[in-house]
């Protein structure tokens, strides 16, 4: 790895340790989630119903680590900035890892 | 911008699926051709920088937030095909592992973040910038790169969802997915993403390629042809 190379990777350590806040941000100014991308219960609180679509496909895909939040829907603001924390870290491995190994398989098929 | 598995009909998210597997294989080919081992490195950090920048949510006032993508920036420094990969894998990790964007919309998320922008920000970096190579009209594309890629990203999201109520409705008359209209859904996204949201695209675009101008120039994609 080159030197500037080594720069770049201390420069995602030093975001993904900053990554709690964007969970402390948030919580701090009372926003909630992005728009469209709200749950069921709190659709039904906007609209009074919940559309059928998103009633039986909602609960489609059970996440390992839903909203980065190892600790579900109670955890306290500690728990949670943890599993961000840990949720950064993992996310940042894996996805370089990922694209490293499919980008060394195109670039072996192209010799 | 993550949609959510539900939002989406069937005929929406089918075809998205569609044209974001086209685009895969499109960038095998192309990427195939155009890789080099020793950009390898920098296509991992390229992912990691855009898992992580879409982890800091901005708060705004109304109560929702937002957070930038970063595909601009890799489409500009590594081209956009890397970016298609580098974002999708981003994507489908989300999706898969944290529940961050449901998995029928996989492609729809894929076409609107690893498709629409990576393509619209390189184009406007190309043609803002013309033969410039350095200066501040550089930074200016840079910067409308970022803004006008994840505007436009934002405006096709909202599309997807606004046509719901149109195309999937139940037989009592209510949508079956995405419950608002384009009236609703195209204001609401375009203008948080008009501001604050993209000018933070456009900021950190125009910032990095700043940055890589001045300790990588050679590396700078967007600049070699």
């Amino acid at each position: 790895m080159t030197t500037f190379q080594k720069k770049l990777w201390v420069g995602l350590l030093i975001l993904t340790l900053l990554t709690p806040l964007g969970i402390l941000l948030p919580e701090k100014f009372g926003a909630e989630e992005a728009w469209g991308e709200w749950g069921i219960e709190k659709l039904e609180k906007l609209l009074g119903y919940i559309p059928e679509g998103l009633k039986k496909w909602s609960d489609f895909w059970r996440a390992p680590i839903p909203d980065y939040n190892f600790g579900g829907e109670e955890a306290s603001m500690t728990v949670q900035v943890i599993s961000y924390l840990i949720s950064g870290l993992l996310g940042v491995g894996i996805c370089a890892l990922a694209v490293f190994l499919i980008s060394k398989l195109i670039a072996k098929n192209g010799q | 911008m993550h949609i959510p598995d539900g939002y989406l009909s069937p005929q929406t998210y089918i075809p998205l699926y569609g044209i974001s597997v086209s685009f895969w294989a499109m960038a095998q080919r192309k990427l195939k051709a155009q890789l080099s081992i020793k950009h390898i490195p920098y296509l991992a950090m390229a992912a990691a920088f855009c898992f992580v920048i879409m982890m800091f949510n901005i708060p705004i006032p109304g109560g929702t937030t937002g957070h930038a993508v970063g595909a601009a920036i890799i489409a500009i420094l590594l081209g956009p095909w890397t970016a298609v990969l580098a974002v999708s894998v981003v994507l489908i990790l989300q999706a898969l592992l944290f529940g961050d964007g449901g998995i029928t919309a996989i492609g729809a998320n894929c076409f609107n973040m690893a498709v629409v922008m990576p393509f619209v920000s390189y184009g406007i970096f190309k043609w803002v910038r013309g033969k410039s190579k350095r200066g501040p009209r550089v930074a200016l594309s840079g910067f409308l790169s970022g803004y006008l890629g994840l505007v436009v990203a934002a405006l096709v999201t909202a599309i997807e969802f606004g046509i719901q109520p149109l195309i999937a409705v139940g037989t009592d008359g209510r949508p079956l997915y995405a419950p608002y209209p384009l009236s609703v859904a195209v204001p609401a996204m375009l203008l948080e993403h008009l501001f604050p949201f993209g000018l933070i695209e456009g900021l950190i675009t125009m910032l990095l390629l700043k940055y890589f101008l001045k300790y990588e120039p050679d590396l700078v994609y967007g600049l070699s042809t």
